[in-house]
C-alpha cells in the first residue's frame, strides 16, 4: 500500500483523477440516491404549483435576498414544531427552483407564515417593519408598492419552470399575465380563470389594500401568503393534531 | 542524494527530496493516526448497521434501531404534552372564568402565555400587547367583539373578517367613496364624534363647526352599528366611539378617513394553527394582561 500512494502521489494527473474520486464519493453516497429512492419525495395529491403572481413574488424574495435572515424549513425538533407548526416535508418545495431554505435565521422562519398575518400587517411591515414591530431589525422595502410589477414575461417564467419539471399546463402559460393581474383584482374579469386554474383554495384579493395597479408589493404578499399553504399534506401527516383533541 | 538514505542525527530514511540543502525525512505517520482510522472505520461499519445508512434503489437499508427524525419529534412532542398534562388537563376541561380564580393555574398561564402571545400575537398587538393605529390595544379594556375569555376565545377560534368559514365579519362602509354622505357631512359627523368622546382637546375650530347636523346624521347612518348613544355594539363589531380608545385614532384626520374610506381590519384565525389549549391559555392571558392593566391604571 505506501509503495503504491508513493507511485499515486509523483503522478500529478494521477493524483488529481484519484482526489476527484475520493472527493465525490460523499455525493454519490449521500445525495445520488436521492433521485431514486421513492421515499425522498412524499406522494400528496393535493399540492398545487404556484399562480404567476406567487411565482413573481418568489422571485422578488429572491431578488430581495430576503432567504439570507429568512429560513423556510422546519426542522424535526421539538422546539421548532411548537413555535413554528408541523415539521416542512419534502413534497412542500417539490417545485421550488431553487429552493429557499436557506441556513441562517436572523429572523423568524417563514416555511408557515401564509396566513398568519393579515395582508395589510404584510405592507406595513414591508415598507416600515419597525411600525409594527418596534424591535425588529429588518430593513425596510418601500419600492415594492411602488413598483409596479411587469406582467408581460409571465408566460417565459412559467415555461421556465415547466423545463426544470413543474407541471405547468398549456392553458396556464398562454394565460399567466392575465392570471398574474387578475389574482390581485376579484373584481375584474380577469380573476374568474385563476381558481378554476389553479383551485379554489387559491387566495384572489387585493393584497396590497387599495392601489390602483398591481405592484411588487401585490406578488410579494401572495407569495407569503401562500407559504406552507400548497398542500395540507404536513398537517395530515405530523404536528399539532395530536394535541387538538 | 538517494532515497533510503539515511539521516546521520535522527537515524531516520529520508525521502529523497532535496530543497538547498535541507533534506525531508521519511517519518512514519503517528500510531495513534492508524488507530483512530481503524476505530473510526470500525464505528462506522457499527452505524451502518444499527442506523439508516445505504441506499439500495428505489429503498435504503433502515438499520436495526429502526431511528427514524419524524418519529423522534413526533415522540419529543407528545413527552411534553405529557409532561404538561398535569395542568393542561384542568385548563382544557374548567371553565375560563374558573381558571382565572385559581392562583397556581394562573401562574402557568402567564408564563407559557406570555411565549405564545410572542411568537403568534406580538407581530401585530405588540409584546405588551398595547396595539398600534389598526391593530387593537388588548389591555385598554375597550373591546371590539366582547372582553370575556369565552368570547375572545371564540374571536380567536375564527378571526375576524379571515379566510375561516365561521369568521366573524364587520365592515365600515366607505361613507363618502360610496356617495352616501358629502365631505361636509362627513366633517359634521366627525365634529359631533369628537365633542362627546372622552379625552378629546378641542383645538381647533373645524371641531365646533356642524355638531347638531353631525348628531342628526350620526342617528340617520352611524346608530344602527355603533348605537343611538355610540357607545357601540360587540355584537356586530362595532367600537364604542366615546371611551377614548381608538382602533385607527381618534384625531380629525384619521377619523375622517374612517367614516369617509371605510375600514375594514383583519385578524387571521388561529383554528388550525393552534390547538384549543394553546388558545384557551391566549384569551386568559389577554384577559388577564387587561384587567391587570385596569388594576394598575385605577390604583394611579
Amino acid at each position: 500500500m505506501p509503495e503504491v500512494h508513493k507511485k499515486l502521489e509523483r503522478s500529478a494527473i494521477g493524483f488529481v483523477l484519484a482526489i476527484i474520486g475520493v472527493a465525490s464519493i460523499g455525493g454519490i453516497v449521500e445525495i445520488a440516491p436521492l433521485f431514486t429512492i421513492d421515499d425522498t419525495v412524499e406522494q400528496v395529491e393535493d399540492m398545487r404549483v404556484y399562480t404567476p403572481l406567487e411565482l413573481a413574488g418568489r422571485n422578488i424574495y429572491i431578488r430581495e435576498g430576503c432567504y439570507a435572515c429568512h429560513s423556510q424549513m422546519i426542522r424535526t425538533l421539538r422546539d421548532e414544531v411548537e413555535r413554528y407548526g408541523p415539521y416542512s416535508l419534502a413534497v412542500e418545495s417539490q417545485y421550488d427552483h431553487p429552493m429557499l431554505w436557506g441556513s441562517k435565521r436572523t429572523g423568524p422562519d417563514l416555511a408557515r407564515v401564509g396566513g398568519k398575518y393579515s395582508d395589510e400587517w404584510h405592507v406595513q411591515h414591508l415598507i416600515d417593519p419597525r411600525s409594527v414591530v418596534p424591535e425588529s431589525n429588518m430593513p425596510a422595502y418601500p419600492w415594492l408598492a411602488r413598483n409596479e410589477l411587469r406582467i408581460d414575461d409571465k408566460p417565459g417564467h412559467l415555461r421556465a419552470m415547466r423545463a426544470v419539471g413543474v407541471p405547468y399546463t398549456d392553458e396556464m402559460i398562454a394565460n399567466a399575465s392575465r392570471d398574474a393581474f387578475g389574482q390581485a383584482f376579484p373584481d375584474s374579469p380577469m380573476a374568474d380563470g385563476v381558481a378554476e386554474r389553479y383551485g379554489t383554495d387559491t387566495n384572489i384579493r387585493a393584497f396590497d389594500g387599495h392601489r390602483p395597479s398591481l405592484t411588487e408589493m401585490d406578488a410579494l404578499v401572495a407569495y407569503l401568503q401562500v407559504l406552507g399553504r400548497l398542500t395540507d399534506a404536513a398537517y395530515r401527516t405530523n404536528g399539532r393534531d395530536g394535541e387538538e383533541e | 542524494m538517494a532515497i533510503g538514505e539515511k539521516d546521520p542525527i535522527t537515524g531516520r530514511n529520508t525521502t529523497g527530496h532535496e530543497w538547498n540543502g535541507i533534506r525531508e525525512l521519511d517519518t512514519k505517520v503517528p500510531r495513534i493516526v492508524i488507530y483512530s482510522l481503524v476505530a473510526l472505520t470500525l464505528f462506522s461499519v457499527v452505524y451502518w448497521i444499527l442506523m439508516p445508512a445505504w441506499p439500495l434503489g428505489t429503498t435504503y437499508t433502515r438499520g436495526l434501531l429502526g431511528i427514524d427524525q419524524r418519529d423522534s419529534v413526533e415522540r419529543a412532542v407528545e413527552r411534553a404534552a405529557m409532561e404538561r398534562e398535569v395542568w393542561a388537563e384542568k385548563l382544557r376541561t374548567l371553565e375560563l372564568t374558573e381558571v382565572r380564580d385559581d392562583p397556581q393555574l394562573m401562574a402557568i398561564v402567564r408564563e407559557s402565555g406570555r411565549t405564545l402571545f410572542g411568537d403568534n400575537c406580538a407581530a401585530c398587538h405588540g409584546m405588551e400587547a398595547t396595539g398600534s393605529p389598526g391593530y387593537p390595544d388588548l389591555t385598554s379594556g375597550s373591546w371590539l367583539w366582547g372582553g370575556d375569555p369565552d368570547t375572545l376565545l371564540e374571536t380567536l377560534r375564527v378571526g375576524i373578517n379571515s379566510t375561516h368559514p365561521e369568521t366573524r365579519f364587520a365592515q365600515m362602509p366607505a361613507f363618502r367613496r360610496d356617495r352616501i354622505l358629502n365631505t361636509g357631512e362627513v366633517s359634521a359627523i366627525v365634529s359631533f364624534i369628537r365633542s362627546k368622546a372622552q379625552g378629546i382637546e378641542i383645538v381647533s375650530e373645524l371641531d365646533e363647526q356642524g355638531v347638531e347636523k353631525g348628531q342628526e346624521l350620526f342617528a340617520q347612518n352611524c346608530a344602527s352599528c355603533h348605537g343611538d348613544d355610540a357607545r357601540g355594539t360587540p355584537e356586530l363589531g362595532a367600537p364604542d366611539l366615546l371611551d377614548g380608545h381608538w382602533v385607527h385614532g381618534g384625531d380629525r384626520v384619521t377619523l375622517f378617513t374612517s367614516i369617509a374610506d371605510g375600514r375594514q381590519a383583519h385578524m387571521p384565525h388561529w383554528d388550525g394553527r393552534l390547538g384549543e389549549l394553546e388558545r384557551r391559555i391566549l384569551a386568559l392571558y389577554v384577559v388577564d394582561l387587561a384587567s391587570r392593566d385596569q388594576e394598575v391604571a385605577g390604583h394611579e
